[in-house]
Order: structure tokens, then sequence, then C-alpha cells
């Protein structure tokens, strides 16, 4: 078995009296692959949201690279700092330039010098294809080209897995696809990876293993071609004739 | 600018019922107010004759006149353009303004011969005073705002309780209580420093408040990505968070400054030689208060004009900055 990244046992969480992951035990292997999916309100966002504690779960327990996260911990940060994050609307800090957005990370979190964040920064704009927006704000770009540059600045990071919070559900229909492209391309240089989307297609593609959720719980779980072939659980298969009919 | 939508109806100002009624209404309030005895009446002298003898006759003819330029003007000032109306309005209600000082019979030269040392003197110290004040109360509003966005329970009672305290009592009393309060502790403090802390304190509360708004109106999101990337508290605050912010707080704070600018006239009570102090002082000698009054008036009202141009320019800043 390959080394675990982030591996999560019995862990649950209430929002007030409302359970919002029950007993979910998933483990993210070096390299792998994993997209999560399930009707909204299921706990897909909320499950990855608590891999890097931005949000606490109250029961169970998750370590990610051998750190067990918890209410006390004092390295937070270096656990983060090996985990990117990418989110629905980006939160791209719209007060710097594109540029300054991927090197803000390295230079003030990880203390890198500013002529070496400034090659890492223009090395991972150009790994997703807009070096030319670099001196430009977010604001004037369109969805499809700010979610590449959080994924850069993610990268910026070094990050060893990345963590996908529905990064498509936002953009126009003709921008999806070049968000696709750049973290099926990712997928292909051996990134771990864990996204919650609906994009059944690029889980069919890249995906080493397809996570279904519903209310707080993980249904099912199997390799992309079992799963969407051949569903064992009735939720699952309702779930799938409901997105791919169209 | 409100939102003004595209199609534009007939004006107000040139509805004829409109025109009646502004007619009827400055009529009715010239007549009542009996111009005749005034400079109306005097330029009125060939038609009415000798103002006081003209009685009811003087009386109507002098409300008639002034109802009717009064209306013209509003309905030929209806044609002009935007720009030209407000000027044309600003000019007029200036001339009424100044024609009002004007009755006083001030003596220009009395005016002439103080006025360089209220400026040197008053100016001066009224900016020096709101400037470091001002400077003060936003450290102390930065420091207010994050300590009631806290979750420790100390930060935040000290500074709810600061903010509760200030914002509750008089700034007049708070002046007092620290300029005659300090000494009973052993402290004695002179006169322009327990105003500076009076007025720091006080506006340091409203600020909190400010601040606090300002740091709220910024998207969780922001917070989010920061955090996910390994940022602190402190980092977050003010790299993301803050310079984010201060397009919300600076055109508030800007109206801070203006009213701080004023208020500190109440630090005269104290014996500051500011330039309330001297427009009370200057002209008690010779019982010339109205002269000194006006002229502190005008000269406050001119610096906040400043302010406020300074203002609208540093909020042009950062629109410009942050246009999508």
């Amino acid at each position: 078995m390959r080394e675990a990244i982030i591996d999560a046992r019995g862990v649950s969480k209430w929002y007030g009296s409302f359970q919002a992951l029950k007993d979910v035990n998933l483990t993210v292997h070096k390299g792998e692959r994993i997209v999560v999916c399930g009707p909204s309100g299921s706990g897909k966002s909320t499950m990855i949201r608590c891999f890097n504690r931005l949000e606490a779960h109250q029961e169970g327990e998750i370590t990610v690279r051998g750190v067990r996260l918890h209410d006390k911990m004092e390295n937070i940060a270096k656990v983060r700092t090996n985990i990117g994050m990418l989110f629905q609307d980006f939160n791209l800090f719209p007060h710097m330039t594109v540029l300054m957005n991927c090197m803000a990370g390295p230079m003030w979190v990880k203390g890198i010098a500013e002529a070496q964040a400034l090659e890492t920064a223009m090395k991972f704009l150009e790994r997703v294809k807009i070096p030319e927006q670099a001196h430009k704000f977010p604001g004037q770009l369109s969805g499809g080209q700010q979610q590449r540059v959080a994924i850069a600045r993610s990268l910026c990071m070094e990050p060893e897995v990345m963590l996908f919070d529905e990064p498509t559900s936002s953009l126009d229909p003709e921008m999806v696809s070049e968000v696709l492209e750049t973290m099926t391309s990712l997928a292909r240089d051996g990134m771990t990876m864990v996204c919650v989307t609906h994009e059944m297609g690029f889980a069919r593609a890249v995906a080493d293993r397809v996570i279904f959720m519903d209310f707080g719980q993980i249904i099912e779980e199997a390799p992309p071609k079992e799963f969407f072939e051949n569903p064992k659980h009735e939720r699952t298969k309702l779930f799938l004739s409901q997105i791919l009919q169209h | 600018m409100l939102y003004s939508d595209t199609v534009e109806a007939n004006k107000l100002v040139h509805k004829p019922w409109f025109a009646v009624i502004i007619f009827a209404v400055s009529f009715a309030l010239f007549f009542s107010l009996d111009l005749s005895g005034s400079i109306f009446g005097e330029l009125m002298r060939p038609v009415i004759g000798e103002p006081a003898d003209s009685g009811l006759y003087g009386r109507f003819a002098v409300a008639l006149v002034l109802a009717v330029i009064f209306v013209f003007n509003i309905v030929l000032v209806g044609f002009l353009p935007l720009a030209a109306q407000v000027g044309v309005v600003w000019f007029e209600l200036l001339v009424l303004f100044l024609s009002f000082f004007y009755t006083f019979n001030l003596s220009l030269s009395f005016i002439a011969s103080k006025l360089p040392f209220m400026i040197t003197q008053g100016v001066f110290t009224t900016l020096y005073v709101s400037a470091i004040s001002i400077f003060i109360a936003s450290f102390i509003a930065i420091i207010g705002a994050v300590a009631k966005l806290s979750n420790n329970g100390f930060a935040y009672a000290i500074a709810s309780f600061y903010t509760s305290f200030f914002r509750g009592l008089p700034l007049l009393m708070q002046v007092y209580l620290i300029y005659l309060g300090l000494p009973q502790l052993g402290f004695i403090v002179d006169a322009v420093p327990a105003g500076v802390m009076a007025l720091s304190l006080c506006y340091g509360a409203y600020m909190t408040e400010i601040f606090r708004a300002g740091i709220q109106s910024i998207n969780r999101g922001q917070w989010e990505a920061a955090r996910s990337m390994g940022f602190g508290f402190s980092l977050t605050m003010r790299r993301i968070i803050l310079p984010q912010a201060l397009p919300v707080i600076i055109p508030p704070t800007g109206n801070q400054f203006i009213a701080m600018l004023k208020d500190s006239s109440l630090v005269s009570v104290i014996g500051v030689w500011e330039l309330m102090f001297l427009a009370r002082t200057l002209g008690q000698k010779t019982f010339q208060h109205m002269e000194m009054l006006i002229s502190a008036a005008i000269i406050y009202w001119m610096l906040s004009i400043c302010l406020e141009l300074i203002q609208s320019r540093i909020e042009r800043h950062y629109n410009r900055r942050t246009a999508r």
C-alpha cells in the first residue's frame, strides 16, 4: 500500500443539532486522485474543509502526514502549507496583482526570497497558461482565468495534496473546460487530489476512486468504471440517473 | 449620486402649479415680515415713497416685487445645466448669508487686525491638536476593532467597556474629567495633552465601530483563502483584510476628522489657545464678540471644506484601484 497523506477515521461533525458528517472513513494515498460527488448538502465540502481544518470536527481523528488535527495545535500553518485548496468563488486577493497573489504565500509564510518567489510564480503561471496576465488585477480577468490563477497560487506553495471545492461550479459553461484541462494536466503529473465536483466526465477520465456521499455519510466508493457502470446502492443509482440524463 | 432614470419627466420647477405655490408662499412670507423698512424698501423708494410712511401699500408692493423676482429666479435657474445650477444656487445662498452678516455692522478693520494672530495661533493649534488626536484615535480604533472581533473574553470586555463609556459621555465632560480628574491621581497634565487625550479617547471609541464594520465587510472567503495557505491571524489582518477594508473605512473616518476639527473647540474650556478660545477672548476687551465669532466660524468652515476636498481625492484614489 502506498503511503497515506490524509487519513480520516470515524469523523463526525455537527452544526448545532444538525449532523453534517457521520462516521466518515477515508484515506488519501500519495498520488491518488479522488473525486467526491453527491447531492448538495451531503457533506462533501464540509469533509474536505475538515482536512485542512477550515472546519473543526467533533468526533474521530484526522491525520495529515501523521500530524493529528485538533483545536490546540500550534503547527497548523505547517500542515496547511502542505495542502492546497481551491474554492468555488476563487477567493483571490482582489487588491493584489495576479503575480503578487502567487508570491504572497511563499514570501510571507515560507519566508522565501522575493527573486525566487517571482521565479516560482512565473513558472506556475506559465503552467496554467496565463503568464501574460501576471500584472493585472484579479477583477480584470474572466472567471476561468481567475480559477487558473488560484490554482497557480496554490501550486506556488508546492503542496503535496490539493483539495478542490467545486472549482467549476460558479463558472460559465465555456470556461469550465479550461479549468478542467488544467486540473487534468495536474493529475497527469501525479498530483494527489481530492475534488468535490459534479463534472462526471472529469471523474471518469482522471479519478482513481469516486466517492458518493449523502446525508453526511460515504455511501459508495469505487473505481470510476465500476462506479458509473455498476453502482451498488439505490441512492447512487438515483443520483447518477439524475445527473447523467442530460 | 442616486440612481437616475434615463427618462426625464417635466421639471418640477417648470410646472405652473409649482411656480404658483412658490409665489403664493413667498409672497405671504414677505408680506407678513413687512420688509418696507428694510434695504428693499429703500431700493423701492421711487415707487412707494418714504418707506416708513408707505403703510399697507408699501408692504404689499415690496412683497410682490420680491416674490416675483424669487419665482423668476427659480424658473430661470431650472433651465441651466446641472453644474451651473449648483454653482448659481451656491453663489446666491452665499450672498444671502453674507448680507445677513453685513446687517451686523461688523468692524472689518478690527477683524483684519486680529486675523493674523487667529490664524498663526488659533488655526495652527486647532489643526495640530486635531491631527495628533485623529492619528492616536485611528491607532486605538484598530486595536479596539480587533479586540471587539476577537474570541478573547478579556479583550472583548475591555474594548466594549471602553467604547460604551467613551461614546456614552459628553465629550465636554470627558475633557473636564481628564483635565481635572487626573491631577487627583497625582498626574498633572497640561491643557494640550489633556485635550488631545480626551479627543483621542472619544473619537477612538467611535472609530472602533467604524473599523470593526470595515473589517467585517470583507468576505469570509478572503480569510479562508489566507488561512488555507497558512497565513496566521496578524499576517492575514495586515496584508489581506485591512488593505481591503481601508476603502470602506476611509470615508467615515474623513467624516470623523471633520467632526473632530470642530469638536476640538471644546478643549478651549481648559484654556488651550485654539481657534474657539481666541474667538471668545480676543473680542472681549472691546465687546466685539460678533466680529471674532463670525471670523472663527468662517475659518472653521473653510478648513472643513479643505478637508472635504482632500477626502474626496482619497476616495477617488481608492475607487480607481479597486475598479472592476
